[in-house]
């Protein structure tokens, strides 16, 4: 469903070029979850962004269904490290804002963000305004707020990596219940190998400056998976172990 | 909370009594708070009418400065090359005193509230444009990702993210202008005294009548701090949120 070909991005800053990303090859399949893992600075918000279409790349080039991404896709959501919500409108609103910009029917798209807010917890607070709301109440709003749309694509950037650590467990587990069940093809940028091993079907490990392709690990732990006492601990220990192995080379 | 500011008032009035008491000093040279007092009650009408005068040429003038305030920011926002072709302009234009430019306004627009009015819009209208173009252009990285994400179009960008993002920016620079008004407006009708408050006091000035003078002054005073504690209360209505965002 989406591939990257040879995807290279230089920026030019005032003391020469910096290679962010080199020949990044990757296929990634309808529905699938993928993690892209790397330390800080290894180009992977880059990766990312070139993705959504926000950021173009020296060379090479994003594919989705065979399409050239250029620009944008209405089909693609993005979430990203801060919550991004509008101050001024309402958690309700805030949901609701990507069906307004898209001119979507407005009732059928009330009704899913009501369900949407539900699933995570927030149908109390629909009115309230988002600084009356915790971290990680905001954090599932934006998160309500791209699924609306029905997004087949869903791109995150290290979207839990602001919160509190249990704040950041819960949400993980929830967004792999909402990724269940709704199954948008997801690119998920983080650099915690926890949450990489929790949520990913294949982890993506990049490695820094230029970032290249390290290593593409499966991750095979059953699902649900889930970070208390589990059948799968040996297996979560070993995927975890590996990771590590890899970032530190 | 008003407590406070009113024993401050209070305690200012208080050591000015005393003071014009203590060393006795003339009425026609400084007025005592008694004396002010009186000098309104005997001119009721008269200080009321030409408050509303002076209110009058105030509002319409912030009113044109904010409207076209808004407007040039947002063009100058909008495109570079209409800032770097303009913005030198205004800076310049503003550099003028205007003190200087009110006998003009009299040759081109006469002796009625008119030029009144376009003082006041031309003084209040540069911090207007300054706070509401740093408001545009402030709008966070992801906000700006956001609304390219959703393919939002140039319309939706300003409607949906950047206006209300800088709105508690522009009511910085409503706040500026509407105590500058007050300025604009007594200043032009000093160059050209024939109504308003500003003529009062160069009249009564002029018949050594100071506690008259004193009666417009404290006039002046009450009418600026109740117009911009209207714009605090309508920002604190409208953008119960700017506090948040602020930290």
């Amino acid at each position: 469903m989406i591939s990257l070909v040879g995807v290279s991005r230089t920026f030019k800053t005032r003391r020469g070029r910096v290679d962010a990303l080199e020949e990044v090859d990757l296929k990634i399949g309808e529905g699938e979850f993928v993690a892209v893992i790397g330390r800080s600075g290894c180009g992977k918000s880059t990766l990312l962004r070139i993705i959504a279409g926000l950021l173009p790349a020296t060379s090479g080039q994003v594919l989705v269904d065979d399409a050239v991404v250029g620009k944008p896709r209405k089909d693609v959501a993005l979430m990203f490290q801060r919550p991004a919500l509008l101050p001024w409108r309402s958690v309700l609103a805030n949901v609701m804002l990507p069906a307004e910009i898209m001119n979507l029917p407005r009732a059928p798209h009330l009704e899913r963000a009501h369900r949407l807010l539900a699933t995570v917890g927030l149908t109390n607070f629909e009115k309230r305004l988002p600084h009356e709301l915790s971290g990680g109440m905001q954090q599932r709003v934006a998160l309500c707020r791209a699924l609306l749309a029905q997004p087949r694509i869903l791109l995150m950037d290290e979207p839990f990596s602001a919160l509190d650590a249990l704040t950041r467990e819960e949400l993980a587990v929830e967004l792999q219940k909402i990724h269940a069940t709704l199954r948008p093809t997801t690119v998920f940028v983080t650099h915690s190998i926890q949450e990489a091993v929790l949520l990913a079907d294949r982890v993506v490990v990049l490695s820094p400056r230029p970032g290249r392709v390290r290593e593409i690990l499966d991750v095979r732990i059953p699902r649900p998976r889930s970070f208390s006492h589990n059948a799968h601990l040996d297996e979560v220990a070993a995927c975890s172990a590996e990771l590590r192995e890899l970032l530190l080379a | 909370m008003i407590l406070l500011p009113l024993i401050g008032a209070v305690a200012a009035v208080a050591l000015w009594w005393g003071v014009t008491r203590l060393f006795h000093i003339r009425t026609f040279f400084l007025p005592a708070p008694p004396d002010v007092v009186n000098a309104f009650g005997n001119q009721r009408s008269y200080l009321l009418q030409e408050s509303w005068q002076t209110i009058k040429e105030m509002l319409l003038g912030f009113l044109i400065a904010a409207v076209g305030g808004l407007v040039i920011a947002i063009a100058l926002a909008a495109s570079r090359t209409i800032e770097r072709l303009t913005l030198p302009l205004f800076v310049a234009l503003n550099a003028i005193p205007k003190v200087a430019v009110a006998p003009l306004l009299v040759v081109w627009l006469g002796f009625g509230s008119e030029p009144k009015i376009v003082m006041v819009a031309l003084i209040s209208f540069f911090p207007i444009v300054v706070s509401t173009m740093a408001g545009l252009t402030s709008t966070p990285t992801d906000l700006r990702e956001l609304s390219r994400s959703l393919s939002a179009s140039w319309g939706q960008t300003y409607l949906k993210f950047r206006l209300p993002w800088a709105l508690p920016q522009i009511f910085t620079g409503l706040k500026v202008g509407i105590t500058l008004a007050v300025i604009g407006a007594v200043v032009s009708e000093i160059a050209s005294p024939q109504h308003g408050l500003g003529a009062v006091i160069l009249l009564s000035g002029q018949n050594l009548d100071t506690p008259l003078a004193f009666a417009a002054i404290t006039l002046l005073a009450l009418i600026s701090v109740a117009l911009f504690y209207l714009v605090v209360g309508v920002e604190r209505l409208l953008l119960p949120w700017a506090k948040e965002i602020a930290q």
